[in-house]
């Protein structure tokens, strides 16, 4: 590990004057952070440990949601009374995620700005446009079991690894900022992921020494909600292909589905073509499998990963049925 | 840097880059937590800050020194083993022994957990989480045991799990047995 300037943050405001230096990371959990800066994937000159800011809390927030802050511990959030009755997908997707030594200590915000977990991206001495803008991709023709199917460009793979974003975005969650210059902004998160085209470096709209200071809930969707996850092992192992699902039912039919992706693409995955293809629909086999084509149409596999497809459609498939009983 | 470790107040000069498990094993004697990946896949470095297990390999001194750390050194003691290590010895709930600690302090940390409610992945009411063997073994997958003494260590954690709050499981010959055998 490349050694680093170590300043310990008070408040926000402290923390973004904090970070405005070259190559300042915050660092809450750490437990994407530091695992990289061991390797010198990651080579911070300075950190600034936002980890004892006064945001940790989930309060009610006045539209009926949930304003959460970024430094809640994933294994709190999960474990919230509050989100266990109304945000299932969500609880759901964090105890699918990592260990419990893990979820105990890696925060909310750190959570929605992990790094992919793609072999290449960690390998140094291999190629990759991400890790070292330019080089190359040595993702795309090699293994890439893990990597991505819809979102890619001829630059990058990756896959996001979260599967807390995956319901986050399911739930039209709106992340929350504060600027270097003092301002704050709501970013939806629709808004917040980039696809990497010809920058796969740049993975989200924050700009340098901007800090997620909360994450809102909307007042809880109607409907089921369930998170399913598919991986090599039955614990402690990224997803292949994730599936986080909303769908409430009217007279027999769906009346409102949010489906979101994870394992597939750069981000966590959403399509309203997916959700299109469903509203309005009777609960039938052909208006699933339908759905599930329009997840994959613009699908591309890179050889070891071209399983995804299928197993995506088969996943949605199964998801449907189990929330709509059909 | 100052840290309290098992109770204990320490100083210690460390370089910035020092994890608790580098502070505890270099530094300071405490060799307990054991070193297995240090990437936070293994569990083996598992330790208990204020209560909650962590990987101490991902966890910067630096960052936790007003916190209070407990590490294996502090659960149980020669001739007063912890109730797990207890479990763990009557089990056979290892056979090299590396992973043992940080199973035993991830157990611990579990087991708080599972006292305060929170579900787990395979929980099928989030609200009111039952432990069994699913979930003690999903609850404590961040545990490897390359050895795979796995159904014997879910039968030691169940064993403490099912016992009385004041009291351990083993009957008074089998605690004096493992006394013995420890010391």
């Amino acid at each position: 590990m490349k050694s680093f300037i170590y300043e310990k943050a008070d408040t926000p405001e402290a923390a973004v004057r904090d970070i405005a230096t070259d190559g300042a990371r915050f660092i809450a959990g750490g437990t994407n952070l530091l695992d990289l800066m061991k390797l010198q994937v990651e080579t911070p000159a300075k950190l600034v440990d936002i980890s004892r800011l006064d945001l940790a809390t989930i309060d009610d927030a006045e539209d009926g949601g949930l304003l959460i802050g970024a430094m809640v511990p994933n294994s709190d959030l999960a474990a919230d009374p509050r989100v266990i009755a109304n945000y299932e997908v969500l609880s759901r997707a964090l105890l699918a995620g990592a260990s419990g030594q893990l979820r105990n200590k890696a925060s909310t915000g750190g959570n929605l700005l992990q790094r992919t977990r793609c072999y290449y991206f960690y390998d140094l001495a291999s190629r990759c446009n991400k890790r070292s803008p330019g080089s190359g991709c040595d993702a795309i023709g090699g293994i890439n079991r893990i990597l991505a199917v819809l979102g890619t460009s001829e630059h990058c793979i990756a896959t996001h690894p979260s599967d807390m974003a995956v319901a986050m975005r399911a739930l039209d969650a709106t992340i929350v900022t504060l600027k270097a210059d003092g301002d704050r902004r709501r970013i939806p998160i629709h808004d917040f992921y980039r696809l990497p085209g010809d920058t796969p470096h740049i993975e989200t709209v924050l700009e340098r020494g901007e800090l997620i200071t909360h994450i809102a809930l909307p007042k809880p969707p109607s409907g089921r909600q369930s998170y399913r996850k598919v991986r090599d092992r039955a614990s402690y192992a990224f997803a292949l292909v994730s599936v986080a699902g909303i769908i409430g039912m009217e007279s027999g039919r769906i009346a409102n589905a949010s489906l979101a992706f994870g394992g597939l693409g750069p981000m966590p995955w959403r399509d309203p073509a997916v959700e299109a293809a469903l509203i309005g629909q009777a609960p039938t086999i052909d208006a699933f499998a339908a759905a599930a084509d329009a997840l994959v149409a613009d699908a591309k596999g890179h050889g070891s990963n071209d399983f995804k497809l299928p197993l995506a459609r088969r996943t949605l498939i199964a998801v449907l049925r189990d929330l709509t009983g059909a | 840097m100052h840290f309290t470790i098992n109770g204990r107040a320490y100083e210690a000069d460390v370089d910035i880059r020092t994890s608790i498990l580098d502070l505890c094993r270099e530094h300071l004697g405490l060799t307990g937590a054991k070193k297995g990946c240090d990437h936070g896949q293994c569990g083996a470095c598992t330790v208990l800050i204020d209560g909650r297990r962590v990987n101490s390999c991902l966890t910067l001194a630096v960052m936790h020194q007003d916190d209070e750390i407990t590490t294996i050194e502090g659960l149980g003691q020669i001739g007063d083993p912890h109730p797990l290590q207890e479990a763990f010895v009557r089990h056979d709930g290892y056979q090299c022994g590396y992973c043992t600690p940080g199973q035993i302090c991830s157990a611990v940390g579990m087991l708080d957990e599972v006292a305060k409610g929170w579900p787990s992945h395979v929980s099928e009411d989030l609200a009111a989480p039952l432990l069994d063997d699913g979930e003690i073994s999903e609850r404590m997958s961040g545990n490897l045991c390359r050895c795979a003494a796995y159904p014997n260590i879910v039968d030691a954690i169940r064993e403490v799990a099912q016992a009385e709050p004041e009291g351990r499981t083993a009957d008074e010959k089998d605690a004096a047995m493992i006394g013995e055998v420890l010391a």
